[in-house]
């Protein structure tokens, strides 16, 4: 067993990979909300001055300009945190980028619970839930950097408004050369006939390493990248239901509205009813501390989720 | 920029023409509110001259030149008076006037707030406080690309009690957007009452003033005043230009004028015929 090495933060890989592209494509336009510096942009801002647009610390005004702007044909990416991007915007996400159809990039930086010790003001674990009953906006978690970059090279071209998430703390490698990146398709990190973890986002490597201790431990376990938690890639889903015993969805989430919940439909949908676990974080004010901690403390961990498996297979 | 192509339109001809479209227009409002037996009456003949002057005299936008990026662009930020934009659009030809008849209609796309389904709709607007950043961003995209388009935002007066709109105007004047024409219906009324009762907003002209803003006011129900105003753009370089439209709520027909409950309130058969017969008479006296 070999340990997947520790790679950048995705925040890092997207701005990196923005303003690499942003070298070569002057209709792309970041749009910030004084948040250049926790979006890793100072350098974007400093190299292509004319390709950022400052908004300053008013949500809000900074989709609705993104709107405008992608009217007049530009390629913008509203770059904020996810926190209060997806909350406090969110009638100017709903209104002026997915229902008047404008494909803007909408990046929530420090996602989930990356301001883990800042408090529940800074997390966002309902930002699946909310876009998810929005019409017309797409949503993207990415696992690694490999994800992390080729989620917005995809983005780029995008033709429907797109929510990506990104977190600030290094991530796990996961995926071996050649793997290819799709919005809305799922990717098999490995295959499972006892379990299959189906996560999102930055939770993802923990559930390899506890496929990895399962293996040790004599069970065959799954992962599978569920990077798109819109439009869910029921496919890849429903494949693994039928080819391993138990699912656990992982996410860092709430338990309502996210990535469990829709996995629960679509197999409920289908009659397909396995033992069946959603991962997240529970409906109750979240610890603070450090990101990876808060993970631990809900059990998103290689132990956490080890056990949480060997539970649900002890069952029949 | 320069306005110097609209200059010297306003001919006595002219500006009875524009006189003349407002009362058609009105008389097409009051059609379809009653054909549909829904929509904003008030606040739809309280804009009505000012969109009539802006599509008639001032902006650069027609079904020829839609899909050009040179165009002008025109955002309803009160997207509730989407009635009064309806017959506009259609009186310059994005649409035929009888397609009107399904307004509210089930499945029909002339919604209770502008769609881009529409032909001649550029953004969804109808949630208040959202039509200015959006302005914002279209002023800001035409200059960060050289075009030379203006973009005209009406916003109605209750709206401004969104803090979204005072955002948008704090960036609108951070960028010098001067391409950027705002235009406020300020009939002082909105659905509970008057706005300075419901939560003042006065001084008005000094806020807009004190944010950055190039402020001219006029009469926004007399095209005259209206284009003499807009024959001014732009008010002011380097600043975006704010008209504060002094308007009546339900201007045109006396006994809607200023009555808080025509809001939204569809006129009855006797009350319908009265609308048009005194719009009747004021054509007669052109």
């Amino acid at each position: 067993m070999i340990a997947p090495a520790i790679g950048r933060a995705n925040l890092e890989v997207f701005a990196d990979t923005l303003l690499a592209l942003a070298r070569r494509d002057h209709s792309i336009v970041v749009v910030t909300s004084d948040s250049r510096g926790s979006g890793k942009l100072v350098p974007f801002g400093e190299e292509l001055p004319d390709q950022l647009v400052e908004m300053g610390i008013a949500e809000q005004n900074l989709v609705g300009v993104a709107a405008g702007l992608a009217m007049t044909g530009k390629k913008v990416f509203a770059v904020s945190p996810a926190c209060f991007l997806t909350a406090r915007s969110l009638e100017q996400i709903k209104n002026d980028i997915a229902y008047s159809d404008h494909p803007v990039k909408v990046i929530g930086i420090s996602a989930g619970v990356s301001y883990g010790a800042l408090g529940s003001t800074h997390h966002s674990i309902h930002d699946y839930a909310a876009l998810r009953a929005i019409n017309n906006i797409d949503i993207v978690a990415p696992a690694d950097n490999f994800e992390a970059r080729e989620a917005i090279r995809a983005a780029l071209n995008h033709p429907r408004p797109l929510y990506i998430r990104y977190g600030k703390k290094p991530m796990l490698e996961l995926h071996a050369p050649g793997a290819r990146f799709e919005i809305g398709k799922a990717i098999s990190i490995r295959d499972g006939s006892d379990l299959t973890f189906i996560a999102t986002g930055e939770p993802t490597g923990r559930a390899l390493l506890a496929a990895q201790a399962l293996d040790a431990q004599g069970f065959s376990c799954g992962v599978i990248s569920m990077h798109t938690v819109k439009p869910l890639d029921s496919a890849a889903l429903l494949n693994a239901a039928r080819h391993s015993r138990a699912i656990i969805t992982v996410e860092e989430h709430s338990v309502h509205g996210g990535l469990g919940e829709a996995c629960a439909t679509v197999l409920l949908h289908q009659g397909i009813s396995p033992p069946f676990k959603i991962v997240a974080i529970p409906d109750e004010y979240t610890v603070t501390g450090d990101q990876f901690e808060i993970f631990d403390h809900y059990g998103i961990s290689a132990d956490g989720l080890a056990e949480t498996a060997r539970e649900l297979l002890s069952r029949r | 920029m320069t306005s110097d192509v609209y200059r010297g339109k306003e001919s006595a001809l002219q500006l009875r023409q524009l006189q003349r479209k407002s009362i058609e227009y009105r008389r097409a409002i009051l059609r379809s509110i009653k054909a549909a037996n829904a929509g904003h009456t008030a606040g739809s003949l309280s804009c009505i001259d000012i969109l009539n002057v802006l599509y008639n005299y001032v902006m650069d936008i027609t079904p020829e030149n839609f899909a050009s990026t040179a165009r002008d662009r025109y955002i309803q930020s009160k997207g509730h008076s989407v009635e009064a934009l309806y017959v506009v659009l259609a009186d310059q030809g994005f649409f035929p006037e009888s397609e009107l008849k399904t307004l509210s209609r089930f499945q029909s796309h002339f919604v209770g707030h502008p769609t881009r389904k529409v032909s001649g709709i550029e953004h969804n607007t109808g949630a208040l406080g959202h039509g200015l950043s959006v302005s914002v961003g279209l002023a800001l995209g035409a200059k960060m690309s050289g075009s030379l388009h203006r973009v005209f935002s009406l916003l109605g007066d209750g709206e401004l009690a969104e803090g979204s709109s005072w955002e948008a105007l704090m960036a609108a004047c951070h960028y010098e957007l001067d391409n950027l024409v705002i235009i406020v219906d300020r009939n002082g009324l909105q659905i509970t009452g008057a706005t300075e009762d419901v939560m003042g907003l006065e001084p008005l002209a000094e806020k807009f003033a004190a944010f950055g803003c190039a402020v001219r006011s006029c009469d926004g129900n007399d095209v005259a005043s209206l284009t003499r105003a807009f024959d001014r753009l732009p008010f002011e370089r380097g600043k975006p230009n704010l008209l504060l439209a002094r308007t009546v709520k339900g201007a045109g027909v006396s006994f809607m004028e200023d009555v808080v409950k025509w809001h939204h309130r569809v006129p009855a058969d006797d009350e319908y015929q009265a609308a048009l017969t005194e719009l009747a008479a004021a054509e007669s006296a052109l």
